[in-house]
């Protein structure tokens, strides 16, 4: 799993840089490096862009994965840069701009949107796989998840909207979730799992934001 | 005072639904002629619930003028705009303003409206709602709390007969006859052949649900086009936008209604299904016209 990250637009960036002269950046080396939103092209690229619209680089980073705990020695490692500027530019996932925060006294602001939580297809092209729901129900769905891969997140059935060939309404390119869930409950034998009525979601699984501590129970049996 | 569109459910005649969109503001003048001029025409007339994605005048605001015009309305209710709260509330105030027909519905992708930033909120599904309304019903909200009195809903679902694969759309619908529906109303039928696979599939079901097809006026060939290309669930064969393609000026609309009144005579002369539901989308004032040619 990875986190699918697009970068913001420069309008954007210099906007909330607008009172930020010295700016320090950080790339990622994990998954932004492979969206090629914040590895060390995309922060070399967004150097010169700064320096282009005035703006003093005094220094840059990218941190191998800056959503891990090793951030804090990274910072601390690249303190004389950092120490000189104004605010830190982090080309990371939410995750990592947060981390950052958490070590720096310094305003720190992203340059990424924080798309999905996703897998790479192929090269360059990810995918959707999980929204965290917090109710798993690929058993019952021939681990197709509908939640996260029909627009609507219906839970029983396609909508009316499908196109000839089992397209989704509102994508031509992409598959109805519901039609491929058929398919494979089909080929499995297994269509009455679809038949299956299945209930409106429980939105209190999971308070948000989502905090879970392991009981110390568990831990016991665990080791 | 009109019949109830249940008792009309249970005649077993050849039933005849229409349907209005209310207007995007505060201005119900056109839809109240709509209402005076079918109300006595058809069984029912449903109000669409933002359609298509665009915001307009709620369902339930046109239903009541149907309720105070003495016509029998049918609430279209979705699932893309409001979560189980607001649905029952609402669904609440419709009974108590007379209103006792629903028809429970997904709804359109907000990708294909005029709010496309919105939030989709589908925290329920059709068939969840289906059963939201059984729930209130038998005297309890979805929740399980006691209500301190019972609704009396009849309530209808809609599906695509023109889908392909169709098999996952009868599994859910399906599921919809077993949450309790009384009747069906398609979305658009354009090829009776398909539709009456589909209404070989559906007897296979073999539930006591009467079946209204969709009629979908088509107004020229580049509504056909649009509808196609844009209306989701919806599919215009391309020999009927031929047809409006060679209509000669200003002829288009005629042949359309041709087409409808066709589609209707023949629907009720083979026996097909036991009714039908005319959308006449922004030209609800050529449904005379549409059942003249049915024969209705």
């Amino acid at each position: 799993m990875k986190t699918i990250t697009a970068q913001k637009s420069f309008e954007e960036i210099l906007e909330v840089l607008e009172r930020t002269e010295r700016v320090y950046i950080v790339g990622c080396g994990t998954c932004a490096t492979m969206c090629q939103t914040g590895g060390e092209a995309q922060v070399l690229q967004m150097k010169e862009r700064l320096e282009q619209a005035g703006k003093i680089v005094t220094g840059w980073m990218v941190i191998p994965t800056a959503c891990d705990d090793l951030t804090k020695e990274a910072l601390g490692e690249q303190a004389e840069g950092i120490n000189q500027a104004q605010g830190i530019l982090v080309m990371a996932c939410a995750f990592g701009v947060q981390t950052v925060v958490s070590w720096t006294d310094k305003p720190v602001c992203p340059a990424l949107n924080t798309l999905f939580i996703g897998k790479e297809d192929v090269p360059y092209q990810f995918s959707e796989v999980c929204i965290q729901c917090g109710e798993c129900i690929l058993g019952w769905t021939a681990g197709i998840c509908p939640v996260t891969s029909c627009t609507k997140g219906l839970l029983n059935g396609p909508c009316g909207g499908t196109k000839k060939g089992g397209k989704c309404e509102i994508d031509k390119e992409k598959d109805c979730a519901w039609v491929l869930i058929y398919q494979r409950l089909e080929s499995q034998d297994r269509l009455d799992l679809m038949r299956k009525y299945k209930r409106p979601k429980d939105y209190r699984v999971v308070k948000r934001p989502g905090r879970i501590k392991l009981s110390e129970d568990l831990l016991k049996r665990s080791f | 005072m009109k019949k109830s569109f249940r008792e009309v459910l249970k005649e077993g005649r050849f039933i005849v639904t229409s349907e209005v969109g209310p207007p995007k503001g505060t201005n119900v003048d056109r839809m109240v002629q709509i209402i005076e001029l079918l109300k006595d025409k058809v069984d029912a007339l449903n109000v669409t619930d933002n359609q298509g994605s665009v915001m307009r005048y709620p369902s339930w605001g046109g239903c009541f003028l149907i309720v105070e015009q003495g016509g029998e309305p049918i609430l279209q209710v979705t699932c893309r705009d409001r979560n189980r709260l607001a649905i029952q509330q609402d669904l609440l105030f419709a009974h108590s303003r007379g209103i006792r027909n629903v028809l429970c519905l997904t709804g359109d992708s907000i990708d294909v409206g005029d709010h496309k930033e919105a939030k989709p909120v589908f925290d329920l599904d059709s068939v969840q709602l289906i059963n939201l309304v059984q729930s209130l019903n038998s005297g309890k909200d979805i929740g399980g709390n006691q209500l301190d009195s019972p609704t009396d809903f009849c309530i209808g679902a809609c599906t695509t007969a023109s889908a392909e694969p169709i098999e996952p759309h009868l599994i859910k619908l399906q599921q919809k006859i077993d949450a309790g529906i009384q009747f069906i109303q398609t979305q658009a039928v354009y090829d009776l052949d398909q539709f009456k696979r589909f209404m070989n599939y559906l007897c296979k079901l073999n539930k006591d649900v009467k079946v209204l097809a969709g009629i979908v006026l088509l107004t020229g060939p580049r509504m056909a086009v649009f509808l196609n290309e844009n209306v989701p669930g919806i599919f215009v064969p391309q020999p009927l936008i031929d047809q409006l393609q060679v209509a000669p000026k200003g002829k288009a609309l005629s042949v359309g209604i041709e087409i409808a009144g066709r589609t209707i005579r023949e629907i009720k002369e083979e026996g097909l299904c036991d009714g039908v539901h005319i959308m006449a989308i922004e030209k609800e004032e050529v449904v005379p016209q549409i059942l003249e040619v049915a024969g209705l």
